[in-house]
Protein backbone atom coordinates (compact mmCIF):
# COMPACT_ATOMS: atom_id res chain seq x y z
CA UNK A 1 0.00 0.00 0.00
CA UNK A 2 0.92 3.86 -0.47
CA UNK A 3 -0.15 5.86 1.31
CA UNK A 4 -0.97 9.33 0.32
CA UNK A 5 -0.12 12.17 2.59
CA UNK A 6 -0.27 15.10 -0.01
CA UNK A 7 -1.90 14.54 -3.34
CA UNK A 8 -0.09 17.14 -5.21
CA UNK A 9 -1.23 18.30 -8.33
CA UNK A 10 -3.44 15.97 -10.89
CA UNK A 11 -1.81 12.60 -9.80
CA UNK A 12 -4.24 10.19 -11.79
CA UNK A 13 -3.18 6.06 -12.41
CA UNK A 14 -2.34 5.88 -15.97
CA UNK A 15 -1.46 2.89 -18.63
CA UNK A 16 -1.63 2.81 -22.10
CA UNK A 17 -5.06 3.22 -22.36
CA UNK A 18 -8.20 1.50 -23.62
CA UNK A 19 -8.48 1.29 -27.53
CA UNK A 20 -10.97 0.40 -29.55
CA UNK A 21 -13.74 2.67 -28.57
CA UNK A 22 -13.40 5.73 -30.43
CA UNK A 23 -16.13 4.78 -32.49
CA UNK A 24 -18.84 5.33 -29.35
CA UNK A 25 -16.92 8.40 -28.65
CA UNK A 26 -14.39 7.22 -26.30
CA UNK A 27 -10.88 7.95 -26.76
CA UNK A 28 -7.46 5.85 -25.75
CA UNK A 29 -6.38 8.40 -22.94
CA UNK A 30 -3.76 6.68 -20.99
CA UNK A 31 -0.40 8.35 -20.34
CA UNK A 32 0.14 12.12 -21.49
CA UNK A 33 3.84 10.57 -22.32
CA UNK A 34 3.93 6.82 -22.87
CA UNK A 35 7.31 6.57 -23.94
CA UNK A 36 8.16 7.79 -19.97
CA UNK A 37 5.52 5.19 -18.64
CA UNK A 38 7.55 2.30 -20.84
CA UNK A 39 11.17 3.33 -18.90
CA UNK A 40 9.99 3.89 -15.48
CA UNK A 41 7.76 0.33 -15.94
CA UNK A 42 10.84 -1.23 -17.74
CA UNK A 43 12.80 0.18 -14.80
CA UNK A 44 11.28 -1.56 -11.97
CA UNK A 45 10.58 -5.05 -14.08
CA UNK A 46 6.90 -4.13 -15.38
CA UNK A 47 5.57 -4.87 -18.59
CA UNK A 48 5.43 -1.49 -20.34
CA UNK A 49 1.75 -1.38 -20.23
CA UNK A 50 1.31 -1.74 -16.74
CA UNK A 51 -0.17 1.49 -15.09
CA UNK A 52 1.70 3.88 -12.97
CA UNK A 53 1.05 6.92 -10.92
CA UNK A 54 0.92 10.26 -13.73
CA UNK A 55 2.27 13.39 -11.91
CA UNK A 56 2.18 16.66 -13.17
CA UNK A 57 3.71 19.45 -12.21
CA UNK A 58 3.85 19.59 -8.63
CA UNK A 59 4.57 15.88 -6.99
CA UNK A 60 2.80 14.32 -3.99
CA UNK A 61 3.94 13.47 -0.63
CA UNK A 62 3.71 9.06 -0.45
CA UNK A 63 4.28 6.72 2.48
CA UNK A 64 5.26 3.36 1.44
CA UNK A 65 3.99 0.73 3.80
CA UNK A 66 6.19 -2.25 2.76
CA UNK A 67 9.26 -2.56 0.80
CA UNK A 68 8.51 -1.36 -2.50
CA UNK A 69 10.92 -1.31 -5.44
CA UNK A 70 9.90 2.15 -7.76
CA UNK A 71 11.45 3.93 -10.28
CA UNK A 72 10.49 7.92 -11.49
CA UNK A 73 10.73 9.14 -14.87
CA UNK A 74 9.82 12.03 -17.13
CA UNK A 75 9.63 15.11 -15.60
CA UNK A 76 12.78 15.97 -13.39
CA UNK A 77 10.92 16.16 -10.03
CA UNK A 78 12.41 18.02 -6.68
CA UNK A 79 13.04 14.97 -4.67
CA UNK A 80 15.40 13.00 -2.63
CA UNK A 81 14.85 10.12 -4.84
CA UNK A 82 17.77 8.73 -7.47
CA UNK A 83 15.51 9.67 -11.04
CA UNK A 84 15.09 7.30 -14.13
CA UNK A 85 16.95 4.19 -11.71
CA UNK A 86 15.24 1.28 -9.67
CA UNK A 87 15.32 2.07 -6.52
CA UNK A 88 13.90 0.24 -3.35
CA UNK A 89 12.37 2.14 -0.83
CA UNK A 90 12.05 0.56 2.80
CA UNK A 91 8.63 -0.37 4.56
CA UNK A 92 7.29 3.33 5.93
CA UNK A 93 9.88 5.55 3.66
CA UNK A 94 8.11 9.37 3.41
CA UNK A 95 8.72 10.22 0.19
CA UNK A 96 8.18 14.23 -1.07
CA UNK A 97 8.37 15.03 -4.36
CA UNK A 98 8.14 18.61 -4.88
CA UNK A 99 7.90 20.48 -8.39
CA UNK A 100 8.78 19.58 -11.91
CA UNK A 101 12.10 21.69 -12.34
CA UNK A 102 12.47 19.91 -16.19
CA UNK A 103 9.60 18.96 -17.98
CA UNK A 104 5.62 18.35 -16.62
CA UNK A 105 5.09 14.64 -16.23
CA UNK A 106 6.44 12.43 -14.07
CA UNK A 107 5.68 8.17 -13.79
CA UNK A 108 6.04 6.47 -10.72
CA UNK A 109 5.90 2.87 -11.07
CA UNK A 110 6.18 0.21 -8.98
CA UNK A 111 7.21 -3.32 -8.95
CA UNK A 112 4.08 -5.41 -9.62
CA UNK A 113 1.53 -2.60 -10.70
CA UNK A 114 -1.12 -1.10 -9.09
CA UNK A 115 -4.10 -3.33 -7.68
CA UNK A 116 -6.85 -1.52 -9.35
CA UNK A 117 -9.46 -3.52 -11.70
CA UNK A 118 -9.09 -2.68 -15.16
CA UNK A 119 -12.68 -1.24 -17.08
CA UNK A 120 -12.48 -1.45 -20.36
CA UNK A 121 -9.13 -3.26 -20.32
CA UNK A 122 -7.34 -0.20 -18.92
CA UNK A 123 -6.19 0.64 -15.83
CA UNK A 124 -6.13 4.65 -16.65
CA UNK A 125 -7.95 7.18 -15.41
CA UNK A 126 -10.94 9.18 -17.15
CA UNK A 127 -12.04 12.13 -15.62
CA UNK A 128 -14.31 13.06 -17.87
CA UNK A 129 -16.15 9.93 -17.66
CA UNK A 130 -15.29 9.69 -14.19
CA UNK A 131 -14.23 6.10 -14.40
CA UNK A 132 -10.70 3.66 -14.30
CA UNK A 133 -7.94 4.37 -11.75
CA UNK A 134 -8.94 5.40 -8.85
CA UNK A 135 -12.41 5.57 -9.14
CA UNK A 136 -11.99 7.63 -12.14
CA UNK A 137 -10.78 10.26 -9.84
CA UNK A 138 -7.41 12.38 -9.13
CA UNK A 139 -5.99 10.90 -5.93
CA UNK A 140 -7.11 12.67 -3.04
CA UNK A 141 -5.03 13.27 0.77
CA UNK A 142 -5.90 9.99 2.69
CA UNK A 143 -6.02 8.27 -0.30
CA UNK A 144 -4.57 4.61 0.41
CA UNK A 145 -3.28 3.03 -3.18
CA UNK A 146 -3.57 -0.33 -3.61
CA UNK A 147 -0.69 -2.65 -4.17
CA UNK A 148 -0.68 -6.24 -5.42
CA UNK A 149 -0.65 -8.52 -2.37
CA UNK A 150 2.73 -9.96 -3.03
CA UNK A 151 4.11 -6.32 -3.90
CA UNK A 152 6.69 -6.29 -1.41
CA UNK A 153 8.15 -10.23 -2.33
CA UNK A 154 7.99 -9.01 -5.81
CA UNK A 155 9.80 -5.81 -4.81
CA UNK A 156 12.92 -7.72 -3.41
CA UNK A 157 13.12 -10.16 -5.68
CA UNK A 158 13.47 -8.01 -8.73
CA UNK A 159 15.97 -5.68 -7.18
CA UNK A 160 18.02 -9.02 -6.37
CA UNK A 161 18.27 -9.67 -9.56
CA UNK A 162 19.34 -6.34 -10.72
CA UNK A 163 23.20 -6.27 -11.88
CA UNK A 164 25.89 -3.68 -10.88
CA UNK A 165 23.91 -1.98 -7.74
CA UNK A 166 24.84 -0.74 -4.49
CA UNK A 167 22.85 -0.50 -1.39
CA UNK A 168 19.35 0.56 -2.71
CA UNK A 169 19.97 1.69 -6.05
CA UNK A 170 21.48 1.18 -8.94
CA UNK A 171 25.29 2.41 -10.56
CA UNK A 172 23.33 3.45 -13.97
CA UNK A 173 19.90 5.29 -14.64
CA UNK A 174 18.34 5.68 -18.61
CA UNK A 175 18.50 9.17 -19.80
CA UNK A 176 15.45 10.74 -20.26
CA UNK A 177 14.13 10.77 -23.87
CA UNK A 178 10.99 13.07 -24.31
CA UNK A 179 12.11 15.94 -21.64
CA UNK A 180 13.16 19.39 -23.30
CA UNK A 181 16.71 20.08 -23.06
CA UNK A 182 15.85 24.21 -23.85
CA UNK A 183 12.39 25.67 -25.07
CA UNK A 184 10.65 26.57 -27.62
CA UNK A 185 10.62 22.40 -28.87
CA UNK A 186 10.01 21.91 -31.86
CA UNK A 187 7.00 20.05 -33.11
CA UNK A 188 6.94 18.37 -36.66
CA UNK A 189 3.31 18.71 -37.96
CA UNK A 190 1.68 17.44 -40.94
CA UNK A 191 -0.72 19.54 -43.10
CA UNK A 192 -4.14 19.77 -41.66
CA UNK A 193 -7.28 18.84 -43.28
CA UNK A 194 -8.40 22.44 -43.59
CA UNK A 195 -4.54 23.96 -43.85
CA UNK A 196 -5.27 25.72 -47.10
CA UNK A 197 -7.88 27.31 -45.88
CA UNK A 198 -6.66 29.27 -43.65
CA UNK A 199 -5.50 33.01 -45.34
CA UNK A 200 -1.69 33.00 -45.92
CA UNK A 201 -1.07 35.16 -42.92
CA UNK A 202 -2.43 32.82 -41.01
CA UNK A 203 -0.49 29.70 -42.70
CA UNK A 204 2.71 31.90 -42.04
CA UNK A 205 1.54 32.42 -38.47
CA UNK A 206 0.79 29.20 -37.50
CA UNK A 207 4.88 27.95 -38.76
CA UNK A 208 6.75 30.97 -37.41
CA UNK A 209 5.08 31.75 -34.15
CA UNK A 210 6.21 30.67 -31.14
CA UNK A 211 3.61 29.44 -28.93
CA UNK A 212 2.82 29.27 -25.33
CA UNK A 213 0.81 26.71 -23.35
CA UNK A 214 -2.20 28.54 -21.81
CA UNK A 215 -3.02 28.02 -18.52
CA UNK A 216 -6.25 26.48 -18.56
CA UNK A 217 -4.83 23.33 -20.84
CA UNK A 218 -5.76 19.85 -19.72
CA UNK A 219 -5.20 16.32 -20.28
CA UNK A 220 -7.80 16.92 -23.31
CA UNK A 221 -5.83 19.56 -24.76
CA UNK A 222 -3.06 22.06 -25.26
CA UNK A 223 -4.67 25.75 -25.78
CA UNK A 224 -1.87 27.85 -27.39
CA UNK A 225 -1.03 31.58 -26.89
CA UNK A 226 0.03 33.13 -29.80
CA UNK A 227 -1.23 35.20 -32.37
CA UNK A 228 -5.30 34.89 -33.84
CA UNK A 229 -5.68 32.81 -36.81
CA UNK A 230 -8.29 33.14 -39.27
CA UNK A 231 -9.60 31.51 -42.15
CA UNK A 232 -9.89 32.73 -45.72
CA UNK A 233 -13.13 30.98 -46.16
CA UNK A 234 -15.69 31.26 -43.64
CA UNK A 235 -17.60 27.93 -44.83
CA UNK A 236 -19.27 25.23 -42.40
CA UNK A 237 -17.16 22.61 -41.72
CA UNK A 238 -18.43 19.13 -40.99
CA UNK A 239 -17.77 17.63 -37.93
CA UNK A 240 -14.91 15.17 -38.72
CA UNK A 241 -12.77 12.62 -36.81
CA UNK A 242 -9.57 13.99 -34.23
CA UNK A 243 -6.58 12.14 -33.35
CA UNK A 244 -4.10 12.20 -30.81
CA UNK A 245 -2.20 15.44 -31.60
CA UNK A 246 -4.87 16.98 -33.98
CA UNK A 247 -4.17 21.05 -33.89
CA UNK A 248 -7.56 22.62 -33.98
CA UNK A 249 -8.81 26.22 -34.51
CA UNK A 250 -11.95 27.43 -32.94
CA UNK A 251 -13.75 30.50 -33.91
CA UNK A 252 -11.50 32.27 -31.18
CA UNK A 253 -8.58 31.56 -33.46
CA UNK A 254 -6.71 30.32 -30.46
CA UNK A 255 -5.50 26.90 -31.43
CA UNK A 256 -5.95 23.91 -29.32
CA UNK A 257 -3.86 20.68 -29.78
CA UNK A 258 -5.34 17.94 -28.84
CA UNK A 259 -3.96 15.74 -25.95
CA UNK A 260 -4.81 11.78 -24.15
CA UNK A 261 -8.55 12.31 -23.27
CA UNK A 262 -9.77 14.30 -26.60
CA UNK A 263 -12.86 14.13 -28.23
CA UNK A 264 -12.88 11.77 -30.86
CA UNK A 265 -15.14 13.99 -33.77
CA UNK A 266 -14.81 17.51 -33.79
CA UNK A 267 -16.13 20.44 -35.99
CA UNK A 268 -13.65 22.58 -35.79
CA UNK A 269 -11.26 23.08 -38.53
CA UNK A 270 -8.03 21.22 -38.57
CA UNK A 271 -5.15 23.31 -39.17
CA UNK A 272 -2.55 20.53 -38.35
CA UNK A 273 -1.74 17.22 -37.07
CA UNK A 274 1.59 16.85 -34.95
CA UNK A 275 3.00 13.73 -36.12
CA UNK A 276 3.18 10.56 -33.02
CA UNK A 277 7.10 10.95 -32.59
CA UNK A 278 6.24 14.60 -31.12
CA UNK A 279 3.82 14.04 -29.12
CA UNK A 280 4.99 12.98 -26.19
CA UNK A 281 7.15 15.84 -25.91
CA UNK A 282 4.55 17.74 -26.33
CA UNK A 283 2.95 16.35 -23.23
CA UNK A 284 6.43 17.25 -21.52
CA UNK A 285 5.39 21.41 -21.73
CA UNK A 286 3.78 22.98 -18.57
CA UNK A 287 2.07 25.61 -18.45
CA UNK A 288 3.59 28.67 -20.10
CA UNK A 289 5.67 26.40 -22.42
CA UNK A 290 7.25 27.30 -24.96
CA UNK A 291 6.48 25.48 -28.62
CA UNK A 292 6.89 26.20 -32.44
CA UNK A 293 5.67 24.24 -35.50
CA UNK A 294 8.36 23.16 -38.15
CA UNK A 295 5.80 21.46 -41.40
CA UNK A 296 7.22 17.97 -42.77
CA UNK A 297 5.27 15.34 -44.79
CA UNK A 298 4.47 11.90 -44.51
CA UNK A 299 7.94 10.00 -44.84
CA UNK A 300 9.54 12.22 -42.26
CA UNK A 301 6.75 11.86 -40.05
CA UNK A 302 7.34 8.06 -39.97
CA UNK A 303 10.93 8.82 -40.47
CA UNK A 304 10.49 10.41 -36.47
CA UNK A 305 8.43 7.35 -35.34
CA UNK A 306 10.74 4.50 -36.62
CA UNK A 307 13.53 6.34 -34.58
CA UNK A 308 11.82 7.03 -31.74
CA UNK A 309 10.51 3.79 -31.90
CA UNK A 310 13.94 2.61 -31.89
CA UNK A 311 15.79 4.68 -29.61
CA UNK A 312 12.76 3.43 -26.93
CA UNK A 313 13.63 -0.25 -27.63
CA UNK A 314 17.29 0.47 -27.45
CA UNK A 315 16.93 1.19 -23.46
CA UNK A 316 14.22 -1.34 -22.65
CA UNK A 317 16.79 -4.18 -23.81
CA UNK A 318 19.66 -2.76 -21.82
CA UNK A 319 17.48 -2.34 -19.03
CA UNK A 320 16.40 -6.06 -19.39
CA UNK A 321 19.99 -7.08 -19.28
CA UNK A 322 20.84 -5.26 -16.43
CA UNK A 323 17.70 -7.64 -14.74
CA UNK A 324 19.38 -10.79 -16.42
CA UNK A 325 16.74 -10.95 -19.16
CA UNK B 1 -19.55 7.08 -44.51
CA UNK B 2 -21.46 4.38 -42.22
CA UNK B 3 -21.71 1.68 -44.27
CA UNK B 4 -18.46 2.12 -45.25
CA UNK B 5 -16.72 2.15 -41.67
CA UNK B 6 -19.01 -0.62 -40.57
CA UNK B 7 -17.59 -2.89 -43.79
CA UNK B 8 -13.86 -1.90 -42.48
CA UNK B 9 -15.15 -2.82 -39.15
CA UNK B 10 -16.33 -5.96 -39.70
CA UNK B 11 -13.30 -7.28 -42.01
CA UNK B 12 -11.36 -7.03 -38.49
CA UNK B 13 -8.08 -5.83 -40.13
CA UNK B 14 -4.98 -6.38 -37.38
CA UNK B 15 -3.47 -3.30 -38.03
CA UNK B 16 -6.60 -1.00 -37.40
CA UNK B 17 -7.07 -0.30 -33.46
CA UNK B 18 -10.06 2.43 -34.64
CA UNK B 19 -12.36 3.13 -36.92
CA UNK B 20 -14.41 6.36 -36.36
CA UNK B 21 -16.99 7.78 -38.70
CA UNK B 22 -18.05 11.21 -38.53
CA UNK B 23 -20.43 13.20 -41.24
CA UNK B 24 -16.77 14.83 -42.41
CA UNK B 25 -14.71 11.64 -42.94
CA UNK B 26 -13.28 8.29 -41.81
CA UNK B 27 -10.53 8.06 -39.40
CA UNK B 28 -8.66 4.78 -39.57
CA UNK B 29 -6.51 4.78 -36.16
CA UNK B 30 -3.65 2.44 -37.03
CA UNK B 31 -1.70 0.42 -34.35
CA UNK B 32 1.35 2.22 -33.31
CA UNK B 33 4.04 -0.85 -34.13
CA UNK B 34 2.11 -1.01 -37.48
CA UNK B 35 5.64 -0.50 -39.62
CA UNK B 36 3.94 -0.56 -43.06
CA UNK B 37 3.19 2.62 -45.68
CA UNK B 38 0.40 4.31 -43.95
CA UNK B 39 -1.04 6.07 -46.50
CA UNK B 40 -1.11 2.58 -48.80
CA UNK B 41 -1.99 0.30 -45.94
CA UNK B 42 -5.37 2.53 -45.49
CA UNK B 43 -6.38 2.81 -49.18
CA UNK B 44 -5.74 -0.97 -49.05
CA UNK B 45 -8.35 -1.24 -46.08
CA UNK B 46 -10.98 0.87 -47.94
CA UNK B 47 -10.45 -0.91 -51.08
CA UNK B 48 -10.97 -4.70 -50.30
CA UNK B 49 -13.90 -3.22 -47.95
CA UNK B 50 -15.22 -1.55 -51.32
CA UNK B 51 -14.26 -4.39 -53.21
CA UNK B 52 -16.31 -7.03 -50.95
CA UNK B 53 -19.32 -4.94 -51.30
CA UNK B 54 -20.68 -2.47 -48.62
CA UNK B 55 -23.91 -3.42 -46.60
CA UNK B 56 -27.30 -2.60 -47.17
CA UNK B 57 -28.37 0.59 -45.43
CA UNK B 58 -30.88 -1.79 -43.14
CA UNK B 59 -28.28 -4.00 -42.29
CA UNK B 60 -25.84 -1.28 -40.46
CA UNK B 61 -26.24 -0.43 -37.21
CA UNK B 62 -28.48 -1.93 -34.31
CA UNK B 63 -32.25 -0.81 -33.78
CA UNK B 64 -32.46 0.59 -30.00
CA UNK B 65 -35.73 1.83 -28.56
CA UNK B 66 -35.07 4.16 -25.91
CA UNK B 67 -37.77 4.90 -23.29
CA UNK B 68 -38.15 8.71 -22.89
CA UNK B 69 -40.49 10.79 -20.35
CA UNK B 70 -41.39 14.03 -21.49
CA UNK B 71 -43.36 15.27 -18.56
CA UNK B 72 -42.49 19.08 -17.59
CA UNK B 73 -40.22 17.98 -15.20
CA UNK B 74 -37.67 16.44 -17.68
CA UNK B 75 -38.57 18.82 -20.50
CA UNK B 76 -37.22 22.56 -19.45
CA UNK B 77 -37.47 23.58 -23.14
CA UNK B 78 -40.67 21.84 -24.40
CA UNK B 79 -43.02 24.55 -23.82
CA UNK B 80 -40.75 27.48 -25.84
CA UNK B 81 -39.98 24.79 -28.05
CA UNK B 82 -43.57 24.56 -29.00
CA UNK B 83 -44.05 27.98 -28.94
CA UNK B 84 -41.47 28.01 -31.39
CA UNK B 85 -42.48 25.77 -33.61
CA UNK B 86 -46.38 26.78 -33.45
CA UNK B 87 -47.42 23.51 -32.41
CA UNK B 88 -49.22 21.74 -29.07
CA UNK B 89 -46.41 20.51 -26.42
CA UNK B 90 -48.43 16.62 -27.06
CA UNK B 91 -48.01 17.67 -30.61
CA UNK B 92 -44.06 17.70 -30.20
CA UNK B 93 -43.65 15.24 -28.28
CA UNK B 94 -45.86 13.35 -30.93
CA UNK B 95 -43.85 14.05 -33.79
CA UNK B 96 -40.43 13.56 -31.74
CA UNK B 97 -41.36 10.09 -30.81
CA UNK B 98 -42.63 8.80 -34.11
CA UNK B 99 -39.97 9.24 -36.42
CA UNK B 100 -36.76 6.76 -36.94
CA UNK B 101 -33.79 8.80 -36.15
CA UNK B 102 -30.29 6.88 -37.74
CA UNK B 103 -27.17 7.70 -35.40
CA UNK B 104 -25.04 10.13 -37.79
CA UNK B 105 -22.30 10.13 -35.85
CA UNK B 106 -20.62 9.74 -31.89
CA UNK B 107 -18.25 12.69 -30.52
CA UNK B 108 -18.18 15.46 -27.77
CA UNK B 109 -18.46 12.93 -25.17
CA UNK B 110 -18.45 8.99 -24.92
CA UNK B 111 -22.15 7.59 -26.17
CA UNK B 112 -23.01 11.46 -27.26
CA UNK B 113 -24.45 10.29 -30.78
CA UNK B 114 -25.86 12.92 -32.75
CA UNK B 115 -29.07 11.57 -34.87
CA UNK B 116 -30.65 12.70 -38.31
CA UNK B 117 -34.23 12.32 -38.95
CA UNK B 118 -35.86 15.26 -36.84
CA UNK B 119 -39.74 15.94 -38.11
CA UNK B 120 -38.53 19.31 -40.30
CA UNK B 121 -41.12 20.60 -38.62
CA UNK B 122 -39.49 20.68 -35.41
CA UNK B 123 -36.34 21.69 -36.94
CA UNK B 124 -34.67 25.13 -34.56
CA UNK B 125 -31.55 26.93 -33.81
CA UNK B 126 -30.01 26.41 -31.02
CA UNK B 127 -31.13 28.13 -27.38
CA UNK B 128 -29.41 31.53 -27.37
CA UNK B 129 -27.74 30.82 -24.07
CA UNK B 130 -26.73 27.40 -23.11
CA UNK B 131 -27.57 25.78 -19.86
CA UNK B 132 -24.42 26.17 -17.66
CA UNK B 133 -25.82 21.65 -16.98
CA UNK B 134 -28.25 19.63 -18.64
CA UNK B 135 -29.24 16.63 -16.71
CA UNK B 136 -27.63 13.15 -17.73
CA UNK B 137 -30.23 11.42 -19.83
CA UNK B 138 -31.84 14.59 -21.27
CA UNK B 139 -33.39 14.51 -24.69
CA UNK B 140 -32.72 17.49 -26.75
CA UNK B 141 -33.46 18.71 -29.96
CA UNK B 142 -31.66 21.47 -32.51
CA UNK B 143 -31.27 22.11 -35.89
CA UNK B 144 -32.23 18.95 -37.80
CA UNK B 145 -30.79 16.47 -35.16
CA UNK B 146 -31.78 15.08 -31.92
CA UNK B 147 -29.16 14.06 -28.94
CA UNK B 148 -29.10 12.62 -25.80
CA UNK B 149 -26.66 13.89 -23.17
CA UNK B 150 -24.38 11.19 -21.63
CA UNK B 151 -23.64 13.29 -18.71
CA UNK B 152 -24.30 16.02 -17.00
CA UNK B 153 -22.84 18.75 -18.96
CA UNK B 154 -23.36 22.12 -20.14
CA UNK B 155 -25.39 22.45 -23.59
CA UNK B 156 -27.42 24.36 -25.45
CA UNK B 157 -29.62 21.96 -27.19
CA UNK B 158 -32.97 22.47 -26.69
CA UNK B 159 -34.44 19.30 -23.56
CA UNK B 160 -37.71 17.97 -24.47
CA UNK B 161 -37.59 14.89 -22.45
CA UNK B 162 -35.18 12.75 -20.44
CA UNK B 163 -34.63 8.94 -20.45
CA UNK B 164 -33.60 6.64 -17.04
CA UNK B 165 -31.61 4.50 -19.47
CA UNK B 166 -27.53 5.31 -18.76
CA UNK B 167 -26.51 6.74 -22.20
CA UNK B 168 -22.90 5.15 -21.37
CA UNK B 169 -21.73 3.24 -18.68
CA UNK B 170 -18.41 1.83 -19.07
CA UNK B 171 -18.74 -1.65 -16.52
CA UNK B 172 -21.99 -2.11 -19.04
CA UNK B 173 -21.38 -4.53 -22.56
CA UNK B 174 -21.61 -2.83 -24.75
CA UNK B 175 -20.52 0.18 -22.66
CA UNK B 176 -22.48 2.32 -25.55
CA UNK B 177 -26.38 2.73 -25.74
CA UNK B 178 -25.46 3.86 -29.19
CA UNK B 179 -23.17 3.10 -32.36
CA UNK B 180 -22.78 4.21 -35.10
CA UNK B 181 -25.56 3.97 -37.83
CA UNK B 182 -27.87 2.57 -35.06
CA UNK B 183 -31.50 3.21 -35.69
CA UNK B 184 -33.51 4.66 -32.78
CA UNK B 185 -37.12 5.02 -31.45
CA UNK B 186 -37.76 6.95 -28.69
CA UNK B 187 -40.86 4.94 -26.92
CA UNK B 188 -42.71 7.87 -24.18
CA UNK B 189 -43.05 7.20 -21.04
CA UNK B 190 -44.69 8.21 -17.90
CA UNK B 191 -42.89 9.72 -14.58
CA UNK B 192 -43.94 6.54 -13.08
CA UNK B 193 -42.14 4.16 -15.06
CA UNK B 194 -39.05 7.11 -15.43
CA UNK B 195 -38.63 5.97 -11.63
CA UNK B 196 -39.01 2.19 -12.07
CA UNK B 197 -36.42 1.99 -14.64
CA UNK B 198 -34.13 4.14 -13.26
CA UNK B 199 -34.50 2.01 -10.38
Amino acid sequence: MIKVLRPGLLMTLQDLGRHGHQHVGLCPGGAMDPVSLALANALVGNDAGAAALELTVLGPDLEFERDTLVALCGAEFEVKLPLNRPVLLEAGTRLAIGRALRGARGYLAVAGGFGVEPVLGSRSTYLPGGFGGLNGRTARRGDVLPLEEDSQEVSRERFSRLKRKNDKTVRWSVPPQTVPEHEPVVLHVLDGQHFASFDVASQRAFLDAVWKIAPDSNRMGFRLEGPKLARAADDEILSGPTCLGTVQVPSSGMPIALMADHQTTGGYPKIAEIVSADVPRLAQLGPGGRLHFARCGLDMAAELRHHNRERLETALRGIAWEYGK
Amino acid sequence: MQRLAFAVHARGEPELRDVVPALGGLALHFHPDFAGDLVQSALGVVERALDHGLPAPAKVGREVEVPVCYEPEFAPDLAEVARRVRLEPDEVVRRHAAAEYRVLMIGFAPGHAYMGGLHPSLSLSRRATPRPEVPAGSVAIANEQTVVYPYAIAGGWNVIGRTPIAVFDARRDPPSLFGPGDRVRFRVISQSEFQELAG
